[in-house]
């Protein structure tokens, strides 16, 4: 019978208008700035810079290495190095970039800034809501506006951040644990050749001393992270 | 004066005038920055040159000028509604040329990845096609639900709905959590029902039969010596998928079949799209049962500094559109010397005159829904 489809399709909007009442396969609208639905953890968008504590200058994990300068597929990151060091979580002394922009307008959020540094400073930021009136100055990211304390990062991906977490304390300890050996080893030469004048460094203090300020001793660790 | 008045040969008033027009590059039809150069004899097309370049992005060049890891995520704007595929198709190239191996984990994490993919791209696709067609609205809302709750799983997955950048040479990114696979079960198991309303909701229309049956026929002989391929090849009755003949990844642990049509007209390209989404659920719920544990990725793998010995390798899949081909030649750097895209849908567009000669107007619309293009493919 001629319409005979017509009619059979219209069947289907009638079962698709009236379950979109009672079930919610059915009816996925959601009412966008008022309502919103929470992002997977996996989101991502646009990379930003963790800092451990309070300060971002001191705190900032970046130690200007340049990997992901170099890997960024649009080379949307632009670093330049410092002269001068500062130490690292370990407590070794590294340098620390002096001017880290991101061009946010050239950047895909393809992650590969992230899956390529060695030193877990920088993440993917989910904040999406970002449109500005300044097309230029507005879209360059300069390292003050980059940099977000890992209290944020625990924050937006929680699992992803305490992975990272561990990973860093048993870091810290390694390093700690072979500072310790190395100093007890150079202690044990020191005491072995105790008869012989020596000038050796006395600020170098006791295994324990290593701890809190961050004063780095001598031996530190020659890798702090693996890959 | 009187030559500048003087009509050109090609008009001939007994018959009626021949009008040039331009469709596009703005057309809402064309999916995109594509112009079709049409000669209308009334309403009857007689000369069709289709115009595309003005979403020419270099991407070979650029991939050619970057690492090998840095291409993955531009492969991901190619095809831009079916990234996965696109990632695949390129990571089967680079693994072919240095002699990657694959765990077992991500092979089938890969399958799933790629059939949702297709089951997106064809859902979409058919959405698109009626919406051409004139069905305003309905049919492409219910397709766009559904592939909506597709792209939501891929974000939690990769991060991103559209711009994966989920494969890596020797495996994945990230390892999919079990919750993310009961996701995909649940979702998987509602999916035979969207495809049975679908069909429903539109195949034995009367009014879509008369506009699609014997509508932009592409005999079986054109589509062949065109190199056309996927599911348009398919329609026109050729035995040809690239899953079935190539057995890439684990696809021969699957058992599914390949649908075909025997008109070639846009009403079996249209069915094509139904039926292969059937099939792909099919894949999905054989992959879903048997996936094994175990690692995602070699870790031996250098992602970062690959470096080829010098080589050239072609990997090609059966993308939604096609047999997606990545050809690579390497000279031992690290980056490739030469990166060429075989781009299914640039190539199943050039019979598109063809198929058009002779119809209507209002039909090249529809022959082009049908032939399933997207413009990031066609220019790269």
């Amino acid at each position: 019978m001629l319409g005979e489809g017509i009619i059979q399709g219209l069947v289907e909007t009638a079962r698709n208008f009236f379950g979109s009442y009672v079930e919610k396969d059915r009816l996925t609208t959601v009412q966008y700035p008022e309502e919103r639905l929470p992002l997977p953890e996996a989101s991502r968008v646009f990379p930003f810079l963790l800092y451990d504590g309070t300060d971002p200058e001191a705190g900032l994990r970046c130690v200007a290495c340049q990997i992901c300068e170099k890997e960024c597929p649009p080379r949307c990151i632009h670093i330049e190095k410092s002269k001068d060091k500062k130490p690292d979580f370990v407590g070794k002394p590294q340098a620390y970039p002096a001017v880290f922009n991101i061009d946010v307008s050239v950047c895909m959020s393809c992650q590969i800034c992230v899956e390529v540094c060695p030193f877990d400073a920088i993440r993917m930021d989910k904040q999406f809501e970002l449109s500005t009136t300044d097309r230029f100055g507005g879209l360059l990211w300069t390292k003050e506006e980059l940099a977000k304390p890992n209290e944020y990062y625990k924050k937006i991906h929680p699992v992803e951040a305490a992975e990272t977490d561990e990973r860093r304390v048993k870091e810290l300890a390694d390093a700690r644990a072979k500072a310790a050996a190395a100093e007890a080893a150079a202690k044990a030469k020191a005491a072995a050749a105790e008869s012989k004048p020596t000038y050796q460094n006395q600020g170098h203090g006791a295994p324990g001393s290593t701890e809190g300020n961050g004063a780095a001793p001598k031996p530190a660790v020659d890798k702090v992270t693996p890959q | 004066m009187s030559e500048t008045m003087t009509a050109p040969e090609t008009l001939d008033f007994e018959r009626g005038e021949i009008m040039e027009m331009s469709m596009g590059p703005h057309h809402p039809s064309t999916h995109g920055v594509f112009r079709m150069d049409v000669r209308l004899e009334g309403e009857r097309v007689v000369r069709l040159k289709p115009v595309f370049g003005y979403l020419h992005r270099n991407h070979e060049k650029i991939a050619e000028n970057g690492a090998y890891l840095s291409a993955i995520p531009y492969t991901d704007r190619l095809d831009y509604l079916c990234s996965m595929t696109n990632n695949w198709g390129y990571v089967l190239a680079v693994e072919k040329l240095a002699g990657i191996a694959v765990p077992e984990r991500a092979e089938y994490l890969r399958v799933i990845v790629a059939e949702l993919t297709r089951f997106q791209n064809h859902a979409g696709l058919v959405g698109f096609m009626l919406q051409d067609m004139g069905a305003s609205g309905t049919p492409l809302m219910y397709a766009f639900r559904e592939r909506e709750k597709v792209l939501d799983l891929f974000e939690s997955l990769t991060g991103a709905r559209m711009m994966c950048n989920y494969m890596r040479f020797g495996g994945l990114r990230v390892d999919a959590s079990a919750v993310w696979l009961d996701e995909v079960r649940d979702l998987v198991g509602r999916l035979p029902r969207f495809v049975d309303e679908f069909e429903n909701l539109l195949r034995a229309n009367e009014i879509l039969m008369a506009r699609t049956q014997n509508v932009g026929v592409l005999s079986r002989e054109l589509a062949v010596n065109a190199g056309v391929t996927g599911p348009m090849l398919r329609a026109s009755g050729v035995n040809y998928d690239i899953r079935k003949v190539d057995k890439y990844g684990v696809y021969d642990r699957f058992s599914f079949r390949v649908p075909m049509g025997e008109h070639g007209d846009t009403y079996d390209r249209y069915m094509m799209r139904i039926l292969e989404m059937r099939e792909t659920v099919k894949i999905l719920e054989q992959a879903l049962r048997d996936i094994p544990g175990g690692p995602v990725i070699d870790p031996k793998v250098r992602l970062r500094g690959l470096r080829p010995k010098a080589g050239e390798a072609y990997g090609r899949i059966e993308s939604p559109k096609g047999e997606l081909g990545f050809f690579l030649i390497s000279d031992g750097t690290g980056n490739p010397y030469r990166y060429r895209v075989r781009p299914p849908s640039m190539i199943n567009l050039t019979v598109l005159e063809d198929m058009c000669l002779g119809e209507n107007i209002a039909d090249t619309v529809i022959i082009l829904g049908s032939v399933d293009i997207v413009l990031g493919e066609v220019d790269r």
